[in-house]
């Protein structure tokens, strides 16, 4: 019989750009805060699981929490970092060997784009040398094709944006807390077609900790606390587009995120209809669209009635990306995965403040996505 | 003309012919399926074969900013180029450099044709890597 699990406690810290700290630093700071909120302290914690994508091993932070002597993998997993620590504790905990643990996510990347080394991915040197190898390509022939073949316009794209922004206002961890108005990011600088600078996140920095308990010891602790019903990490199945792909094949076929989304509901026993929230990978403005299709919220193409209606915004039917996603609060990668099931936990147990989505929340869902074509999806319950 | 292309920027990438350049590519031999860039050629599961030359544009975007070195080799002074990936006849969906085009004429569908690419790098000297430019000779 295998244990449930829950998550009883989070902390964050501020994403954004923080010059005085490390990645690591805010790591342990993000520990600190979740520990504190939850009243307990670093010698209960029985194991951790952790990492960045360019910021240091997430072990050595037991230097500045406490020589405890626990069991503390270091995860390294490129975009989905943050989802598979969080992957590894619930794993822990639902095989019955430890029931308080840790995941924790942090980064610090240098201002710009990311720079990736062929070699590092499985290229030959020339796909770099020639100036093909650019994660905000990628993102922009997806959506450019993803819009003529199901009647998505630029303006869509902006109202994805402006609402992120808008959120991002709300959002005490954001980095990006001033709206920006649509025709603002219409008209701001084109980085690569249809794509905007304001359409666009930028790497950053932060980090997140959340504590996983079992049931058992979710009741013992007596803290405000979400079930974990899913968390599925998944990479791509044939036939899929994904970043750093010199060529596709002609028999297209799904996606990482569709395959991570069917085995997320599948283990939770939920479909997409009966989620209330959702944080969705949104990379940037076409990112959010095309993946509520992926995730199975909507059919292709009927993004534009659902943005249309508002219903994606936070007192709309389906609020989407709550906190701003990473248009708002940036993407350090490690931190981001473990961003969005923060932010559901807040919202279920109805701390999310003055970005609280309305009614009772049951259900909510998350999902990253990244390079060279991984997804990870969980569905908390409250 | 082949004999007057620079040498290529890697091996087992492009094949100069008399018509211009063909794209390497390999076909599984177990599973028939092609892939690109091709397979080292002393791997035994794996055919070389040539792509087609012509297809249809599926989709595209502008680079408007000069990408980090590394990994891009580039010339400091830096234009804008279109990339797109072109649908090559029964083949792949190869990945590649638009050129001879103007980006607001570049759509969907287009019909396009690969053809070698003078590409100058950071330290002057200039090697032959592959585009796709639009194919004349077919309709739209």
């Amino acid at each position: 019989m295998s244990e449930d699990v829950f998550i009883v406690g989070a902390g964050i810290h501020p994403f954004g750009r923080t010059p005085g700290l490390s990645g690591l630093q805010q790591g342990v700071f993000a520990v600190r805060q979740a520990l504190e909120r939850a009243g307990l302290a670093w010698r209960d914690i029985q194991f951790a699981f952790g990492g960045s994508d360019a910021a240091g091993n997430a072990d050595t932070m037991v230097s500045e929490l406490g020589l405890t002597g626990i069991p503390f993998i270091n995860v390294a997993n490129g975009c989905a970092t943050g989802g598979s620590a969080m992957f590894g504790a619930y794993s822990t905990i639902k095989s019955g060997e430890f029931d308080l643990g840790l995941a924790v996510g942090f980064d610090k990347h240098p201002r710009g784009s990311f720079s990736p080394l062929p070699a590092d991915w499985g290229l030959p040197d020339w796909y770099g040398e020639t100036g093909l190898m650019l994660t905000t390509q990628f993102f922009a022939m997806k959506i450019q094709r993803y819009m003529s073949l199901h009647g998505i316009t630029p303006r869509m794209l902006g109202a994805v944006a402006e609402k992120a922004f808008a959120n991002g206002v709300l959002a005490d961890h954001a980095w990006r807390r001033e709206a920006v108005d649509i025709d603002t990011i219409l008209h701001s600088q084109m980085v690569s077609d249809p794509l905007t600078k304001f359409m666009f996140c930028s790497p950053g920095e932060g980090a997140v900790a959340l504590l996983l308990a079992s049931g058992r010891k979710a009741r013992e602790l007596g803290l405000p606390a979400v079930r974990l019903r899913a968390a599925a990490v998944r990479t791509r199945p044939p036939g899929s587009f994904e970043v750093f792909s010199p060529a596709l094949d002609l028999e297209r076929g799904g996606s990482p995120t569709s395959v991570a989304s069917q085995a997320a509901y599948d283990m939770a026993g939920v479909g997409p209809e009966d989620i209330d929230i959702a944080q969705l990978q949104d990379t940037e403005a076409g990112a959010e669209i095309m993946h509520m299709a992926e995730n199975g919220f909507c059919a292709d193409g009927e993004q534009a009635a659902w943005i249309a209606e508002g219903r994606t915004r936070i007192d709309g039917s389906l609020p989407v990306n709550t906190d701003g996603g990473c248009l708002a609060c940036g993407e350090p990668i490690g931190a981001s995965g473990l961003r969005q099931v923060y932010e559901n936990y807040v919202q279920l147990i109805g701390q999310a403040g003055a970005r609280q989505a309305p009614g009772k929340l049951r259900l909510g869902y998350s999902h990253v996505y990244g390079a060279p074509g991984v997804s990870a999806v969980a569905i908390v319950e409250r | 003309m082949p004999d007057t292309l620079p040498i290529p920027i890697a091996d087992g990438l492009i094949c100069p012919d008399a018509d211009g350049i063909a794209l390497l590519a390999s076909r599984e031999r177990a599973t028939h399926r092609l892939c690109f860039p091709a397979r080292p050629e002393d791997d035994t599961r794996y055919d070389r074969v040539l792509l087609p030359r012509t297809g249809r544009l599926w989709s595209w975007t502008v680079q408007r900013f000069r990408p980090k070195s590394p990994p891009y080799a580039g010339p400091e002074a830096f234009e804008p180029y279109a990339v797109g990936y072109v649908e090559l006849d029964g083949a792949l969906i190869v990945e590649g450099r638009l050129v001879d085009v103007a980006f607001d004429d570049l759509a969907i569908g287009m019909a396009m044709r690969v053809v070698p690419l003078p590409f100058p790098l950071a330290d002057g000297t200039v090697r032959t890597s592959f585009g796709f430019a639009p194919d004349g000779s077919a309709g739209i």
